[in-house]
């Protein structure tokens, strides 16, 4: 019956629109995973591009989290109902990469296209991500982050502290938990994206390899390096936190989140693209802070991204793919992209709208915005800081969470849970490394 | 005395099977050929190539320590969730038996649970125990007790087959309270008139003339255990935490659906298939036999 009704319902929508579609627009679909605020952000974007020519129109739907999106999309593919843009979020990356001929190239979209498109405008550490070793852009950054620290001040003062006090090493962020737990106060740290931030970010900040083969860039025999003596500490330093009631783990996204607005969680690790949220249902004073590092190290160097970007997939029409890069290339438009990075907290990625955004006045006004963009920026990127391209990553992902939340619960060792971490991300690596030879 | 029809000719017989036949191929021997013959490759995600790789990824499987883990996991969760709904729906089905007035109301709300889909009762019982904003937490954390199935993955498991079970009970209740109102009341009153006591009545009269309907329940909340219950462990755990909740049929889910590895999802999906096909046989081999019709 259902299906039957379904049938209905859309033969109905079909002669209704039958007649408005001979009219020669081009339609063409995204796939994205914002809902919220992020959404209707996104919607206004599509909104703007649509109304601004009328050759073309965007269709976006929204198909659930970052990996569901990932999933429907590659599903669709399979399937041959695939949208024209996929947004795929970072950790993706490497297996949109390696799926050659699922993607047209962007600069090959661009140039197909004939869309003036410089692929230097964007900040090298951002687009780094996204482009071949020979310096070929794959796809078009959307969304970027980096994590950062935030602090809740009525909490500090609270817990007898500064609320100014020098956060800047993870010692004097123990000795601040220290205070706040003695104080009585119930969660004096939290954090979202625990891999992202404590691993990845972590390796990253203190210039050590997250992966052998510059974490991925330089090859698909890569294999996983981040047991190592100063990540053990950190996970360490994290699950004696935890036994000590300092440290309260909410779930491996962004749960912690909703306790951090809700102004019960005093310093919470956590993309700066929790702006828009925090900004909106804090009801107390709070501050932003660059990523804490252990002193002693060559720290901090810099923090990598997060987030997502546009792909173009491939078996579309000519006029479909010149409709798709005209529309990204709208995207990538400075005034399009500094509105973004001041609504959202997302990076400015492209290097004039960042310019941009701060000849406005925006980061006097609104303090603590700035500091994502200059923890990206402020070092010559290395092999290490680059960012990380390695196959199933959502999956390896998977594993460090399991393996990390045996360390919080205290049921085993930092050593033993990253050793096994490793070797376990290790199998899947050599499975992708096969499956995409 | 056993009646035996013969059919003359063969059409009427083959017409008449054909329906059943035709159904059994389309859902159950091509998708599991395909699940076999899926097994032996390692396909990339997109299904732009694929390596013949033999036994490679049951292999793989089988020298995953997670893997074998999720084994006992299964039976854990499964023998709990069978035993504490069989049991609960036997308990209310034996207490709306003997109710007088308001029988209908009763029935209906206890049966009201079943018709909510498996991820929606997820999500429910997610809400009560989130950490944020649920009240069964709220109330446990008031009480002294620190309640966080993101982490301690006892919880967790308690949580899974809770809402499992929850639905199960419904479904339960409902044959059992058929069964026990076919029992002829003169076989009950009459036990009753030679002093048999309600637990004396219940076990020697009501469990063995139950058996057929428990045997049934039996297997029918063994195969929903394995096989229907992903859609609440999805909304709650998904797997975690560590996978002290990843049953197989969530393995197989979550790596072919969520992480894309259709070759190792086809081989966990044999060894479901082998391994629930020898359950079935056991069942009908060794307890049945127990059964009085």
């Amino acid at each position: 019956m259902k299906h039957l009704k379904a049938i209905i319902a859309s033969i109905a929508l079909f002669v209704m629109f039958a007649g408005t579609t001979v009219q020669a627009k081009v339609e063409i679909q995204w796939w994205h995973a914002f809902g919220g605020r992020l959404g209707e952000l996104l919607d206004e974007q599509v909104n703007k591009f649509n109304a601004s020519q009328n050759k073309y129109t965007v269709v976006h739907t929204r198909k659930g989290n970052y990996s569901e999106t990932l999933n429907a999309g590659i599903a669709a593919f399979r399937a041959g109902q695939h949208p024209n843009i996929l947004m795929v979020f970072e950790v993706g990356t490497a297996s949109l990469m390696a799926a050659k001929g699922a993607y047209v190239p962007m600069y090959q979209l661009m140039k197909d296209a004939g869309q003036s498109f410089n692929p230097k405008g964007f900040v090298s550490a951002v687009s780094g991500y996204y482009t071949t070793t020979d310096g070929k852009m794959l796809s078009m950054p959307y969304n970027s982050s980096t994590p950062v620290l935030w602090v809740n001040k009525d909490l500090m003062k609270k817990a007898g502290l500064d609320p100014e006090m020098d956060l800047s090493t993870w010692k004097r962020v123990g000795n601040a938990l220290d205070a706040a737990k003695a104080k009585g106060i119930d969660m004096p740290f939290c954090t979202c994206w625990h891999s992202w931030v404590h691993l990845e970010n972590f390796s990253a900040y203190h210039n050590i390899p997250f992966a052998t083969k510059a974490n991925g860039f330089a090859g698909l025999d890569t294999e996983l390096s981040f047991n190592s003596p100063v990540h053990i500490k950190h996970i360490q330093t994290l699950g004696k936190w935890a036994q000590e009631g300092k440290f309260k783990y909410m779930g491996r996204r962004n749960e912690a989140g909703k306790n951090f607005r809700a102004g019960e969680c005093m310093l919470m690790t956590e993309s700066s693209a929790g702006y828009a949220g925090i900004k909106k249902e804090a009801k107390f004073e709070f501050g932003i802070r660059h990523l804490p590092y252990y002193g002693g190290t060559e720290a901090p160097q810099n923090t990598i991204i997060g987030g997502s970007s546009l792909w173009a997939l491939s078996g579309k029409s000519k006029e479909e793919n010149k409709a798709t890069a005209a529309f990204l290339a709208f995207l990538s438009k400075t005034d399009i992209q500094a509105k973004w990075h001041q609504d959202t907290g997302y990076l400015g990625v492209t290097t004039a709208a960042a310019k941009k955004t701060k000849s406005s006045g925006f980061y006097k006004s609104n303090p603590g915005t700035d500091l994502a963009g200059i923890q990206m920026m402020r070092n010559k990127v290395t092999q290490n800081s680059k960012g990380l391209r390695l196959g199933s990553f959502d999956q390896i992902r998977g594993i460090i969470d399991e393996e990390m939340e045996g360390v919080y619960s205290g049921k085993k060792t930092a050593q033993v849970a990253l050793d096994s971490a490793v070797r376990r991300g290790n199998v899947l690596l050599r499975r992708f490394e096969r499956a995409n030879k | 005395m056993e009646k035996r029809v013969f059919f003359k000719g063969w059409w009427l017989p083959a017409l008449l099977v054909a329906p059943q036949l035709l159904i059994s191929f389309v859902f159950f021997f091509y998708p599991s050929g395909q699940a076999i013959w899926n097994s032996l490759f390692l396909p990339d995600p997109f299904g732009l190539k694929t390596e013949f790789v033999g036994l490679d990824n049951f292999r793989f499987l089988l020298s995953d320590p997670y893997y074998l883990a999720s084994f006992k996991t299964t039976v854990i969760f499964s023998t709990a969730v069978s035993v504490s709904s069989m049991a609960l729906g036997l308990y209310l089905a034996a207490l709306a038996d003997r109710l007088i007035k308001g029988a209908g109301v009763y029935q209906t709300l206890l049966i009201w649970p079943y018709a909510i889909a498996p991820a929606i009762a997820g999500v429910l019982w997610l809400f009560m125990f989130n950490g944020n904003i649920g009240l069964a937490s709220y109330y446990l954390k008031a009480l002294g007790y620190e309640w966080n199935h993101t982490l301690k993955g006892d919880q967790a498991m308690f949580l899974v087959i809770l809402a499992s079970s929850w639905g199960r009970i419904s479904y339960n209740f409902l044959f059992f309270l058929a069964g026990l109102q076919a029992i002829p009341k003169s076989i009950i009153e009459a036990a009753a008139i030679d002093g048999a006591s309600f637990w004396k009545r219940f076990g020697t009269i009501v469990i063995p003339l139950l058996s057929p309907i428990t045997f049934f329940l039996l297997v029918v909340n063994i195969v929903y255990a394995f096989f229907d219950t992903f859609g609440v462990i999805h909304t709650i755990t998904s797997g975690g935490p560590e996978q002290s909740t990843t049953i197989l049929v969530y393995k197989v889910f979550s790596d072919g659906f969520v992480s894309q590895d259709l070759g190792s999802s086809a081989a966990q999906s044999v060894i479901l298939l082998v391994l629930v096909g020898i359950l079935t046989v056991i069942q009908f081999k060794y307890i049945e036999r127990k059964v009085h019709y």
